[in-house]
């Protein structure tokens, strides 16, 4: 994971100064990008609850300023705010948690915890909320449903941004941290369940919606999502090496087609409409052949590192829970769909707007990280190499048609979509629900102005016209009208006086004698 | 040396007032005893309980009534914080319109009364010091606040004075319930003393002390005042006062209150909870709900309060300590955004959230500086605030902890984490509106802060920073003061 962080993390500083060339904000972005791989290193380092939980929110804080890079985009600067949100919600349970497994152990470092931790799993109902509260934090940093929605809003950043923060490295922190602290979610199968069917639906419904998108980095973002719903299944499955092997090779073949989206955007003078490319394939040749490598890897074609990885999860998926393995099978055919209609429309048909017929290939820096990762992306998926890093999962039992079904459905997937984008110069589908991204985000909106909304108003009306206007200035006025009172005995009338005078001696008299 | 900090800037402002230049003077004053307190921060040895630097002058030997000052890990962090943001706010008064003397000799004032209040050692001084530091705040409402000053400045004035009397009924009940023999002044001499008070007249004391602190530190539902004041006020006076002054009540409660009537503070532990609740959650709604940027902050900083007394109220060594570090760390957060926002309304006129926007583009070192201590004030990891609020967590959810069910305490810390979260929403929606988006043609001139206005900024960042990433060296000093409080009746 180290090695993940700081070689994809290099490749993406080289990159960045081909795509951040003309930048005015080029130091504010560097001194974001540096301070990012500070704090996602020290997650990585992290041998304690409390140093995990100070990276995760550093992260997070860098997440934010690299999305709001442009921040006098309308767009961009909601979007990192929506980011930096939906992660304090996913703080706010991890935090919770992290008190939760201190108390009864009495320890916040995970090799401490370890052998304290029967002391946890006597009461399975408080093992169980407390292994979700931590998979709270997980879920908001890995963008898993019902967190998800930052995510592809996320992608109003800079490119390389999206690239290292928001495909490779810190969206699977979420990942990385759910196997670091596995003794804990291990312990509960309650959780354990939860969990994988989160990562699935996450992995179904965001390839679903990735189908519909005409957003070029939003297609890829989605991708992300469903990529990363397949890691938190394995987690969710109780299987660390098969997530952090998809991990390992998701990491270098999203962060190659977010750089080579990136040159497309940047060559294209920041167009990112795939329907206002077309026939790329020609003018950014080596662009296309990387990204062709990437693709290939994404949707877990034999050779490509994509596909040993997403085959470790199905055959774990089958030989545990059928269910899960048919919607895991089907998302790998809905990944091969979307990422052949992305393909098809982006690279290969006639050019659909001049811009896209005069693009020319991107500078040396840029396409020289695209090599390395096109490289790596092939190969990290082959024991030889991916085992110098990680354990790669052996299942006990190899079932030859795990694979060859898998294989089936990126055909299928393949070949639908060659056959109903070939040479189509719009959209031809038009499925509302889809497009929406299944009026989550709607209807988040509609939940917080309902709820919390509601609640900063009816306390804000309060306090101005209960507590304040009324406890406060009636006591106020009631000291006044008290005061005003006392100043009507204060004629400046001796007779009155006299009067009060008698009066006053009369009560005394009644007071001290007769009762 | 604790004298000539407590009176340095109690004499420049009567030099000022007698003719010295304004500025000048007071500048001089606070940097000279920026220094003073640095020197006397390295010179405190951390590792010995009770109380250093102490001078005591006998005033009325009948009544035992002495001048006592001397300084603990407690005192000293209260000290360091006066004078820094002293500093801070002297340097960011710019050009005064009216009576320029008598506004930098009020700024000095609050700020002397504040020291001298924070390392009296005599309950009669460390009371009359605070009084001393609140009528110039009366003052820089009244004369130099903007919008509906006098309002204002009329309701600060009586809420905080009953706030004081229910105080001042309090600490004579206090001296009162002492047995004869044994009454005293002398906040060292009162901790014996005062361990012969009998629990019922303790809940009575506690209850006044609480209470009247509480008015001076806007527990809810006493808050009313201080966004109103805060948005009133000239952002100088608004950074004494919820940066400085304003952690009076606090650190009173914690000098007084907490150990000195013990069995009142657990009698009354579910009332706290109750109003610090408030305080957190209440209150962060209704900072949600509001449209200008001034009453944003004043609200943020009644809302902090919760978690400060959230630490008090978890009586333990780590929940207080952390209370104690989120004194000062909020104290240092809230003057730089008090700081800013009136250097925003300085430049632009306004601080209605919807009218400002993109200014970002314009003012990046404001923004950046904006940013940071927003940040600091939403506790993210590196500032200050951050190593508090973990610690008070840490410490509310361990008191009286069970596995098999949430009691009182860890409901209150849920809670107190979801704040967490609101003060982010308000904080980062305030940022949004202010600092980021299109810019507005309007806005296009506005200048960024000069080059000499960017060294109490800087000097505010540093210390959050510092503080932030070695908060054991604050810990070190404060947490000896409190290990007595708990060592006898530490509650699980």
């Amino acid at each position: 994971m180290l090695l993940l962080v700081t070689g994809i993390g290099a490749l993406i500083h080289i990159y960045s100064l081909g795509y951040m060339r003309d930048d005015e904000g080029k130091s504010r972005y560097f001194a974001a990008l540096s301070l990012f791989m500070f704090a996602m290193l020290g997650i990585v380092l992290a041998n304690n609850f409390v140093m995990l939980f100070i990276f995760w929110e550093l992260v997070g804080f860098t997440s934010y300023v690299m999305i709001g890079h442009w921040f006098e985009r309308a767009a961009a600067a909601d979007a990192a705010k929506k980011a930096f949100l939906t992660n304090r919600v996913g703080d706010f349970g991890f935090m919770l948690g992290i008190l939760m497994i201190w108390m009864p152990t009495g320890s916040i470092i995970f090799g401490d915890i370890v052998p304290q931790i029967s002391k946890v799993t006597v009461n399975p109902g408080y093992l169980a909320i407390t292994a979700l509260l931590i998979f709270c934090g997980a879920a908001a940093k890995s963008a898993q449903f019902p967190l998800h929605v930052w995510l592809p809003d996320a992608m109003e950043g800079p490119t390389p941004v999206s690239a290292l923060i928001h495909a490779a490295t810190m969206v699977a922190a979420g990942v990385y941290m759910l196997v670091r602290v596995a003794f804990v979610i291990q312990a509960s199968q309650d959780a354990l369940l939860v969990i994988a069917w989160i990562g699935t639906i996450t992995a179904a419904m965001s390839a679903l919606i990735a189908t519909q998108q005409d957003d070029i980095k939003r297609i890829l973002a989605y991708s992300t999502l469903s990529q990363l719903g397949y890691m938190v299944m394995a987690v969710g499955l109780a299987s660390n090496e098969a997530a952090m092997f998809h991990l390992f090779t998701h990491a270098f073949f999203k962060a190659l087609l977010f750089l080579g989206a990136g040159c497309i955007i940047v060559m294209l003078h920041h167009e990112q409409n795939i329907w206002k490319m077309g026939g790329l394939a020609r003018n950014l040749p080596i662009t296309f052949l990387a990204s062709a490598v990437g693709a290939l890897a994404l949707i877990g074609c034999p050779p490509f590192s994509g596909f040993f990885s997403k085959d470790a999860i199905l055959a774990l998926a089958y030989a545990r829970n059928t269910p899960i393995f048919l919607l895991a099978l089907f998302t790998a055919l809905l990944t091969a769909f979307y990422v052949a209609r992305l393909f098809i429309v982006v690279f290969l048909g006639k050019p659909r707007t001049p811009v896209a017929k005069s693009s020319d290939e991107a500078p040396f820096v840029m396409t020289t990280p695209l090599i390395i990762l096109a490289i790596l992306s092939a190969v990290s998926g082959f024991g030889f190499f991916a085992q110098q890093f990680l354990v790669i999962p052996h299942e006990k039992e190899v079932v030859i048609w795990v694979p060859a079904l898998a294989l089936s459905a990126v055909i299928l997937g393949i070949g639908s979509a060659a056959v109903l984008y070939r040479n189509q110069t719009s959209e031809p589908f038009d499925i509302e629900l889809l497009r929406q991204r299944f009026y989550i985000d709607e209807f988040y909106g509609w939940f917080i102005d309902s709820t919390q909304g509601l609640l900063a108003r009816l306390t804000g009306f309060c306090d101005r016209w209960v507590i304040d206007a009324g406890a406060v200035r009636g006591v106020s006025g009631g000291t006044w009208g008290f005061g005003a009172l006392l100043r009507l005995i204060q004629v400046g009338n001796l007779q009155a006086y006299s009067f009060l005078f008698g009066l006053g001696i009369v009560l005394l008299i009644y007071f001290t004698i007769f009762r | 040396m604790l004298l000539l900090i407590i009176f340095t800037p109690i004499v420049a402002a009567l030099l000022i007032m007698a003719g010295a230049p304004a500025r000048r003077t007071a500048l001089l004053a606070s940097i000279f005893n920026l220094c003073l307190s640095l020197l006397v921060l390295a010179a405190f040895d951390a590792s010995s309980r009770g109380f250093r630097f102490v001078s005591s002058f006998p005033i009325f030997p009948d009544w035992q009534l002495n001048f006592t000052v001397g300084l603990d890990g407690l005192s000293l962090i209260m000290l360091l914080l006066a004078t820094i943001v002293t500093l801070a706010s002297v340097w960011f008064t710019d050009k005064i319109d009216n009576y320029e003397r008598a506004f930098y000799a009020c700024l000095l004032f609050i700020s002397g009364g504040a020291i001298g209040a924070f390392a009296s050692l005599d309950l009669f001084f460390f009371y009359a010091f605070h009084e001393l530091a609140l009528i110039p705040t009366f003052l820089l409402i009244g004369i130099w606040g903007s919008g509906n000053r006098s309002a204002a400045a009329w309701k600060i004035t009586i809420y905080l004075a009953i706030g004081s009397f229910i105080l001042l009924l309090g600490l004579i009940l206090l001296y009162q319930s002492i047995p004869a023999g044994a009454r005293t002044f002398d906040m060292r001499a009162l901790k014996t003393a005062a361990s012969q008070i009998p629990p019922d007249a303790q809940r009575n004391i506690y209850l006044l002390l609480l209470l009247g602190f509480g008015v001076l530190v806007a527990l809810f539902p006493f808050h009313t005042w201080a966004p109103e004041a805060y948005a009133s006020a000239p952002a100088p006076a608004a950074m004494l006062h919820a940066g400085v002054l304003k952690k009076f009540g606090l650190y009173g409660l914690l000098r007084l209150a907490i150990p000195l009537v013990p069995a009142g503070a657990q009698y009354w532990t579910g009332l706290l909870v109750v109003l610090l609740l408030g305080n957190i959650t209440y209150i962060g709604f209704v900072t949600i709900a509001q449209k200008r940027l001034d009453w944003m902050l004043g609200y943020s900083s009644v809302m902090h309060m919760g978690y400060i007394f959230l630490g008090f109220a978890s009586a333990n060594l780590l929940g207080t300590t952390g209370a104690a570090v989120l004194m000062f760390a909020h104290g240092l957060s809230i003057a730089l955004l008090f700081a800013i926002a009136g250097e925003l309304r300085k430049r632009t006129g306004t601080l209605v959230l919807e009218d400002l926007g993109g200014l970002g583009k314009v003012m990046p070192f404001a923004g950046l500086a904006f940013g940071l201590g927003a940040f600091a004030a939403i506790g993210l990891p590196g500032f200050a605030n951050f190593a508090a609020e973990i610690m008070v967590f840490f410490g509310a959810f361990q008191r009286g902890w069970e596995m098999d069910r949430f009691h009182c305490f860890q409901i209150a810390t849920v809670l107190g984490l979801w704040g967490i979260v609101i003060s982010a929403v308000y904080m980062l929606r305030a940022y949004r509106s202010a600092f980021m988006g299109p810019i507005p043609d309007r806005w296009k001139d506005v200048v960024d802060l000069r080059g000499s206005l960017r060294v109490p900024v800087t000097l505010l960042v540093a210390a959050m920073l510092w503080f932030g990433f070695f908060p054991q060296s604050f810990v070190r000093l404060v947490s000896p003061a409190f290990r007595t409080y708990f060592s006898a009746s530490q509650p699980r």
